[in-house]
C-alpha cells in the first residue's frame, strides 16, 4: 500500500510586493520522517513553513497537509498539527505554567503539560513570567507550546537558535522522540550540522527556490563524492604506489605527510588495501568526508553563512 | 462556540493585575477625579442652590461614567495593537482561539473593571452625591454595560484596523474625545447647528449619553427605546466588521 505523503506541496510561489520569496516550491513530506529545509537567511524557509501550516496563502500552489487544505480547512487541521514560528512573544506578564494550561483549554485532546515542562528543562521556571525567561528558556516554552496538543504533524521554525549545545542536544533528542512516537517533523535551520544528524530528508532551498532534495548522505555522495585520506609514513616507495590506485586523483607530500585526493566510496578502501598489499607503515591515518556544509559550497558557489 | 474563552478571560484579568500602575490608572484614577470634582463642583453649586447642586451631579456622574467607557476603549485599542505588534496575535493564530475569542476576553476584561470602578464611585461618592443614593443602581448599571458595550465595540473595529500601536491611542483618541463634545453631555444636542446635529446622531456617544443620562434620572427604559436600538446596532455592525477585518500581524 503506497501511503499519502503527510505535507504535499506542489509548485507554490509568494510574492510580497515585487520580492519573490518563494517561487516553485514543491516537495513531499512523508509520515514519520525528520524532514528539514536548509538555507541561508532570507532563502525563503520561513514563508514556505508559514505557507504549510496556513499562517500565508501562497499566490500560486497547492497545498495538503494530512489530506486537508491548511487556508480552507485551518480549524480541522489546528487540532492535528503544531507549530512553533521563528519570531513569536508571549504576554510579557504571563507565568509558563498559565499558558501551557491556556493552550491546553485549546484542544480536545492534550499531553500532560508539567511532563512536558520538564523534558524542555523548564520545570523551575513554572512560575516565572514570560519576560523574565531567557531566549533559549523563551524557545523551549515554544516548542512545549508546539507540542501540548500531541500533534500529528510538528512545524520547527529555526528549533535551536539561540540555544546552547547542551540545550540543543537536548531538543534534537525531544524531536528523535517524537518521531520515534510515529509523528512527522518538519523543521528549518540553517545549522548543517544539526540537519546532518537530525534530519532524514532534507531540501536545500536558495533565493526561494529549491536546489536539491535528498538524504543528507546521498546528497553529499551525489555533489560531493570527493574522498581524501591523510596519512603519515615514512616508506619512500610510498607515493608512487598511491598514484596507481585507480580512484586516486592527486597525490602531495610534506615531509611524511601524504593527502591522497580521490572519488567515489570505494576509495578509501583501495587506499587500505594499498597499504596492506605493499606492507606500507603509517604512524597516522584520518579520513576527510564532505558534509553537507561542502554540499552547500558546491551548489551555491558560497557559504552558508555569506 | 468561543473555545478558550473563560481561561483566556481570566488570564488577561491577572495580567493587567500584574501590571505595574495597572489599576491605580484603571480604577484609582477615575475615581479620584470623580471626588475632585465633586467636591469642586459640588460645592461651589451647593453655595448657589440645591436645584442646581443636583443638576450638576447629574452631569459629573455620567460624565465620569463615559469617561471610565472611553479609557477602557483606549486601553483595548492599545493591547490589541501591542499584541498584534510584538507577536502575540501571530502565535494565538496558530491556536483553535478565533479573533472574536480573543477580542470578547479583553471587552469582558474592560467591563470587569468598569464595574468595579463604578462600584467603588458609588461607594466613596455616596459622600459627595446624596442623590446617588436614590438612584437605581441596578438600572444605572445595565445602562452603562449596554453603552460601554457598544462604545467597545467601535473600539474592535479600531483596534482590528490600525496599523501599530504608536498610531492606535492618538487615532483613537482623536476620534473618541472629540465625540464627547456632541454628545449631549454638556450641551443639549437639539441646541447645536443642525449640521453638528447630523454628525452627533452618527455617534454613539451621543445614545449612550442620552440613555445613561435618562436612566440616571428617573425616566423608564420605554422612553429610550431608540437609544438602545442605536447602541445595539452600533454594536452588531463593528462586531461583523471587525470580525471580517481583523489583522493579526
Ligand atoms: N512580511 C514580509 N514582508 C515583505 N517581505 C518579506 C516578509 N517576510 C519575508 N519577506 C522577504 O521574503 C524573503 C524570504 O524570507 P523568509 O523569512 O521566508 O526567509 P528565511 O529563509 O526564513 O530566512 P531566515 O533564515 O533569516 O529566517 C526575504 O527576502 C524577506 O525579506
Ligand atoms: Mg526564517
Amino acid at each position: 500500500m503506497i501511503r499519502q505523503p503527510v505535507v504535499q506541496v506542489s509548485g507554490i510561489r509568494k510574492l510580497y510586493g515585487a520580492t519573490v520569496a518563494v517561487d516553485e516550491v514543491s516537495f513531499d513530506v512523508q509520515e514519520g520522517e525528520i524532514f528539514g529545509l536548509i538555507g541561508p537567511n532570507g532563502a525563503g524557509k520561513t514563508t514556505t513553513m508559514e505557507c504549510v501550516e496556513g499562517l500565508r496563502v501562497p499566490d500560486r500552489g497547492t497545498i495538503s497537509v494530512l489530506a486537508l487544505d491548511p487556508v480552507r480547512d485551518a480549524r480541522r487541521l489546528q487540532n492535528r498539527i503544531g507549530v512553533q514560528l521563528q519570531e513569536a512573544q508571549l504576554q510579557k506578564r504571563v507565568k509558563v505554567w498559565e499558558a501551557v494550561d491556556l493552550w491546553a483549554s485549546l484542544y480536545p485532546k492534550t499531553v500532560n503539560g508539567d511532563r512536558l515542562l520538564e523534558q524542555l528543562g523548564l520545570a523551575d521556571k513554572r512560575d516565572a513570567w514570560f519576560m523574565t525567561l531567557s531566549g533559549g528558556q523563551k524557545q523551549r516554552l515554544f516548542i512545549a507550546l508546539a507540542l501540548i496538543n500531541d500533534p500529528e504533524v510538528v512545524f520547527l521554525d529555526e528549533l535551536t537558535t539561540g540555544l546552547d549545545p547542551q540545550a540543543r542536544r537536548a531538543i534534537w533528542d525531544l524531536v528523535r522522540g517524537i518521531r520515534a512516537r510515529g509523528k512527522t517533523v518538519c523543521l528549518t535551520t540553517h545549522l548543517m550540522e544539526e540537519a546532518e544528524r537530525l534530519c532524514d530528508r532534507v531540501a536545500i532551498i536558495e533565493h526561494g527556490r529549491i536546489i536539491d532534495i535528498d538524504t543528507p548522505g546521498r546528497l553529499v555522495g551525489r555533489h560531493c563524492p570527493e574522498r581524501t585520506v591523510v596519512l603519515t609514513t615514512d616508506d619512500r616507495t610510498a607515493e608512487g604506489r598511491f598514484r596507481t590506485i585507480p580512484l586516486v586523483d592527486a597525490v602531495s607530500r610534506r615531509d611524511s605527510r601524504y593527502t591522497i585526493r580521490g572519488r567515489g566510496e570505494g576509495m578509501v578502501t583501495q587506499v587500505i588495501d594499498c597499504l596492506s598489499e605493499h606492507r606500507i607503515r603509517v604512524t597516522d591515518f584520518r579520513t576527510v568526508l564532505p558534509n553537507l556544509e561542502d554540499v552547500f559550497l558546491k551548489l551555491t558557489g558560497h557559504s552558508i553563512r555569506d | 462556540m468561543l473555545r478558550g474563552l473563560g481561561k483566556l478571560t481570566w488570564l488577561e484579568i491577572k495580567i493587567f493585575l500584574r501590571e505595574p500602575l495597572g489599576v491605580v490608572g484603571a480604577i484609582g484614577m477615575p475615581v479620584l477625579v470623580f471626588v475632585v470634582l465633586g467636591r469642586l463642583l459640588g460645592r461651589r453649586a451647593a453655595a448657589r442652590s440645591p436645584d442646581v447642586a443636583s443638576g450638576v451631579s447629574v452631569d459629573v456622574a455620567v460624565f465620569a461614567t463615559i469617561l471610565i467607557a472611553l479609557a477602557a476603549v483606549l486601553s483595548l485599542i492599545t493591547i490589541i495593537s501591542i499584541y498584534r505588534e510584538g507577536g502575540i496575535l501571530k502565535r494565538l493564530r496558530a491556536t483553535p482561539l478565533r479573533p472574536e475569542t480573543i477580542l470578547t476576553a479583553h471587552v469582558v476584561v474592560k467591563l470587569v473593571f468598569t464595574a468595579a470602578t463604578l462600584a467603588l464611585m458609588i461607594v466613596v461618592g455616596a459622600r459627595y452625591y446624596p442623590m446617588a443614593l436614590d438612584v437605581r443602581v441596578v438600572s444605572f448599571s445595565l445602562a452603562l454595560l449596554l453603552s460601554t458595550t457598544s462604545i467597545l465595540s467601535t473600539g474592535f473595529l479600531i483596534a482590528s484596523i490600525v496599523p501599530t500601536a504608536r498610531f492606535a491611542q492618538p487615532m483613537a483618541s482623536l476620534i473618541l474625545y472629540p465625540m464627547i463634545a456632541i454628545s449631549g453631555l454638556f450641551v443639549p444636542v437639539e441646541s447645536l447647528p443642525t449640521a453638528l446635529q447630523t454628525v452627533a446622531r452618527l455617534v454613539p456617544l451621543t445614545y449612550a449619553v442620552s440613555l445613561l443620562k435618562g436612566i440616571w434620572n428617573g425616566s423608564a427604559w420605554s422612553a429610550h427605546l431608540l437609544d438602545i436600538a442605536a447602541l445595539i446596532l452600533v454594536f452588531v455592525v463593528c462586531t461583523a466588521l471587525s470580525a471580517k477585518l481583523f489583522r493579526w500581524e
